[in-house]
């Protein structure tokens, strides 16, 4: 009983990591319809910059900071420069631009910082008094933060004028318009604010995996599992769909099919979701007129 | 009277598909304008040309002696532009007070915004008691006084409207155009309607054009309109 | 509005003008100025990919070989996403389950291996068609997320202790090259290269008649306009899957190739970087063309090796800075410029 329990706390931070860059998944879909496919690459590459500043001297919560705002940055300028001339263009366009920038910050991370494992502080000290022999303070204190971020983002886009106008522009870029929103710049607000979420994920999981340019790449794979099985439209779905992702794959990987195949666990996931409910938990029923 | 709107020359297309073929409109500020014509005359097309949604355009429109033409929807909204498009827009995932709130997007003043509120609210009641509801869970009525609504939040000089009577009761139209007429001498807000009900814009016009595919072919009062035997006839069914 | 930058052109052209093994037939140009025959198009390279093996030197007769069956497997994956609209980031599985049908047969089932190449294709159409049926639900984004997952997971799958017995695990399996049959005065790459040339062209030519026919326009109309194919009596339901089949043989019977000439097959080699490769080669040769399944195995072979030289993130560098520039600048990829190139000058 207490090996179940301890696996499923552990499931439930490692859901958390799951949960963020879901989130940041559907932030992007909601608003553009499309899968950002280099959200773990991003997400990685963040990680390293913060790794950075680290190694410069930069304390902790600076750095994590420092990064939180330069993620930002970065995803709002791919935005703009990368991503808004090829969104009229038919999918597979979109999807090999998505893939070329996965790659292109796969190989960047590489290049700049190399393929050595590298460690990464947590900024949970390994004694802290919200330990237990359940879960170490870190995964106490990545859940934490993943429920931090969600609330942070929860309240900015119900009850703030811009996150009002950022769930206006992604559901009705025409109308939105007619109101006075800046579309474009609101598309770059949501590149920006996912690839913050997404560097937070990073910097969360790297103190358990180890930073290297590979980090990211099953994470996202879960990433996807939790926003489908949530709800791809729908962000609280993506943080739930997460939470569950990261419970089942390690209750999975433990109890049924040993941890080797824990990312087929994840594709026979995504696939079962996609056919048999692909609306996932909580998200719409799109229904396609004919 | 100072021109409020100047076209001269329009043409707009979608994509390849030239719709209109050089119009000239001009409307007084405080005026009701109807633009009427068949399915297809370009009706809709003009509207849209006037907030550069969706078409491209050649020639010259000016707004309070401002050009407007080649500038993005969202600055020309900013000049005091709202459209009530074809189809309402209105938010369907969001509340009903949330699309209100929308309409107000590009105001400061907090103050002015709440009683705004209050007096959509006392035009449309039916708004008030479903404000929490999702927009895309109302009647067509109230999705059109919805999208009116949300026009007016925005306290435009020029409002647009695209066949607000589509696929209403008599009675919600009846409604909903005796507002419009309040809003016009109470607000003093100009109106450009489109109508394919011609008696009905006849009503509450002082000025008319007529569009036949792409092109302006009558301009005047209501009542040239109604001299005309040809107009009358095709348009008034008499 | 500039006009986005799609990989299939708008007035996406019908097969005779795009791929170069058709006789290019051009009624504007009166048939005393044309210099070359159509026929050359095709009879040139072929003699030339005959003459090959006897003026090179065994190692890039290796890589040729290496060059054909990566022609047959971007065929199979342009044949479904090119053609049939059907986007999929995986296709190194089948490329996989086509490389390890081949060595496991050889491996312990003792067949020769000539005989492996069909099998193992019989066996990747039927795994194509089984993935086909439930990716019908699976619109394109949702499609390439499937696939993306299973590129993945693959290299997981294939070091899973429970199918050790027959994978090798993570050692894999070590094949032994095969002589040239009939005592011919061959080498042993000499004659790999020739077998797997005549393979290539087998299937080429199975391929451009398929896409050639109704079949292959009902395929290619239900890439355009789904509800329209439906409508016209096209059932989508078991073309998709069908496709979905013959795309995931044609990578497999690449794989099968490639295992006999590499000699061993291994999980690592089947990573997402396969898939990923596959889909540059796509690209670069061109979308929805025959003969872009060339210029893409070329590309895919010979850059990234040559990346590589420079600094271990290089090849990923490239392959990420080629797909985007690709879709900017050459949609068409090298065959549609190519073809452009043809256009005009026959203008």
């Amino acid at each position: 009983m207490e090996a179940f329990l301890h696996q499923f706390l552990s499931g439930l931070a490692t859901g958390g990591i799951y949960a963020s860059m879901a989130l940041a998944l559907v932030m992007i879909y909601q608003s553009t319809h499309h899968v950002n496919f280099a959200q773990g690459e991003m997400a990685m590459f963040s990680t390293y910059i913060a790794w950075l500043l680290i190694q410069a001297g930069v304390p902790y919560w600076l750095a994590f900071g420092a990064t939180v705002i330069l993620s930002f940055a970065m995803g709002a300028l791919v935005e703009l420069a990368v991503i808004r001339p090829v969104r009229n263009a038919p999918v597979l366009s979109v999807v090999v631009v998505f893939i070329g920038l996965m790659v292109i910050f796969h190989s960047l991370a590489g290049w700049l910082f190399g393929f050595t494992i590298k460690q990464f502080p947590s900024p949970f000290p390994s004694n802290a008094w919200y330990g237990s022999t359940f879960m170490s303070p870190h995964e106490v204190g990545a859940i934490a933060v993943t429920l931090a971020v969600m609330a942070a983002l929860f309240l900015f886009f119900r009850f703030t004028p811009l996150g009002l106008a950022m769930r206006a522009a992604a559901q009705n870029p025409v109308s939105s318009r007619l109101v006075g929103v800046n579309v474009g710049r609101m598309l770059m607000l949501g590149w920006g604010l996912a690839g913050a979420v997404g560097a937070i994920g990073g910097m969360m999981v790297a103190p358990v995996v180890f930073l290297d340019p590979h980090m990211m790449g099953g994470v996202l794979i879960y990433a996807f599992a939790g926003a489908l099985i949530g709800g791809i439209d729908n962000p609280a779905g993506a943080v739930l769909g997460g939470f569950i992702v990261g419970v089942l794959e390690n209750l999975i990987g433990s109890y049924v099919v040993g941890t080797e195949l824990k990312l087929s666990v994840a594709l026979v996931l995504i696939v079962v979701v996609l056919i048999v409910r692909p609306s996932g938990l909580m998200g719409k029923t799109i229904v396609t007129k004919v | 009277m100072s021109r409020l709107l100047e076209v001269k020359d329009l043409h707009a297309s979608y994509g390849a598909t030239r719709v209109l073929h050089g119009i000239d409109l001009s409307m007084r500020e405080g005026s009701v304008t109807a633009l009427l014509g068949a399915n297809g005359a370009g009706k809709t097309t003009t509207l849209r040309a006037l907030c550069q949604m969706m078409v491209s355009t050649r020639g010259a429109i000016q707004l309070d002696g401002k050009r407007t033409d080649g500038r993005a929807t969202e600055d020309i909204v900013r000049l005091g532009v709202a459209h009530v498009p074809d189809g309402r827009g209105t938010f369907h995932g969001l509340s009903t007070e949330d699309n209100l709130r929308l309409g107000a997007y590009l105001r400061k003043d907090k103050a002015a915004v709440a009683e705004d509120f209050e007096r959509i609210y006392a035009y449309f009641p039916r708004l008030k008691e479903r404000r929490r509801q999702q927009a895309g869970t109302l009647s067509g009525g109230e999705q059109q006084m919805l999208a009116i609504g949300r026009a007016l939040m925005s306290r435009p000089r020029l409002l647009l409207l695209d066949e607000p009577s589509f696929g209403l009761a008599p009675l919600i139209v009846r409604d909903i155009f005796d507002i419009m007429r309040r809003i016009n001498e109470e607000e003093k807000v100009s109106i450009l309607l489109v109508e394919q009900n011609a008696s009905l814009a006849l009503d509450i016009a002082d000025a008319v054009y007529l569009l036949e595919t792409g092109r302006i072919v009558l301009s005047g009062t209501p009542q040239d309109v109604r001299d005309n035997d040809a107009v009358r006839r095709v348009y008034l069914g008499e | 509005m500039p006009p986005a930058p799609q990989l299939l052109p708008d007035d996406t052209p019908t097969m005779s003008s795009v791929n170069p093994l058709a006789p290019a037939t051009s009624p504007v140009v009166p048939a005393a100025s044309r210099v070359w025959h159509p026929a050359l198009w095709l009879a040139l390279p072929l003699l030339a990919a005959l003459a090959f093996p006897f003026v090179a030197k065994g190692y890039l007769i290796f890589q040729a070989t290496m060059v054909l069956s990566y022609a047959v497997a971007l065929l199979g994956l342009n044949i479904l996403t090119g053609y049939n609209g059907q986007i999929s980031l995986g296709h190194g599985a089948f490329y996989a389950i086509g490389a390890y049908a081949a060595a496991i047969l050889i491996d312990q089932a003792s067949m020769p291996y000539w005989a492996t190449i069909p099998v193992a294709g019989l066996f990747c159409l039927v795994a194509g068609y089984l993935f086909g049926l439930p990716a019908l639900k699976l619109e394109g984004l949702y499609l390439a997320l499937a696939t993306f997952a299973l590129a993945v997971a693959t290299p997981q799958l294939l070091k899973y202790k429970h199918l050790e017995a027959w994978t090798g695990g993570v050692q894999g399996i070590v094949l032994m090259k095969p002589d040239a049959p009939f005592g011919l005065p061959l080498s042993q790459d000499q004659w790999l290269y020739l077998f797997s040339l005549a393979v290539t062209v087998v299937m080429f030519l199975l391929a451009r008649n398929l896409l050639q026919s109704g079949v292959g326009r009902a395929i290619t109309a239900i890439r355009d306009n789904p509800l329209a194919a439906e409508t016209m009596g096209v059932n989508n339901r078991h073309y998709k899957a069908s496709v979905f089949g013959v795309s995931a043989m044609y990578t497999g019977v690449g794989g099968a190739l490639s295992a006999i000439a590499v000699q061993f097959v291994a999980p690592d080699s089947f990573t997402m970087f396969l898939s990923i490769s596959l889909l540059v080669g796509i690209v670069v040769g061109g979308v929805g063309t025959i003969s872009g399944a060339f210029y893409g195995a070329l590309f895919i072979m010979f850059v990234p090796s040559a990346a590589e030289k420079v600094s271990k993130a290089a090849p990923w560098a490239v392959y990420g800075l080629v797909l985007i520039l690709f879709v900017f600048v050459l949609p068409g990829g090298v065959a549609g410029l190519i073809n452009r190139f043809r256009q005009r000058r026959h203008a």
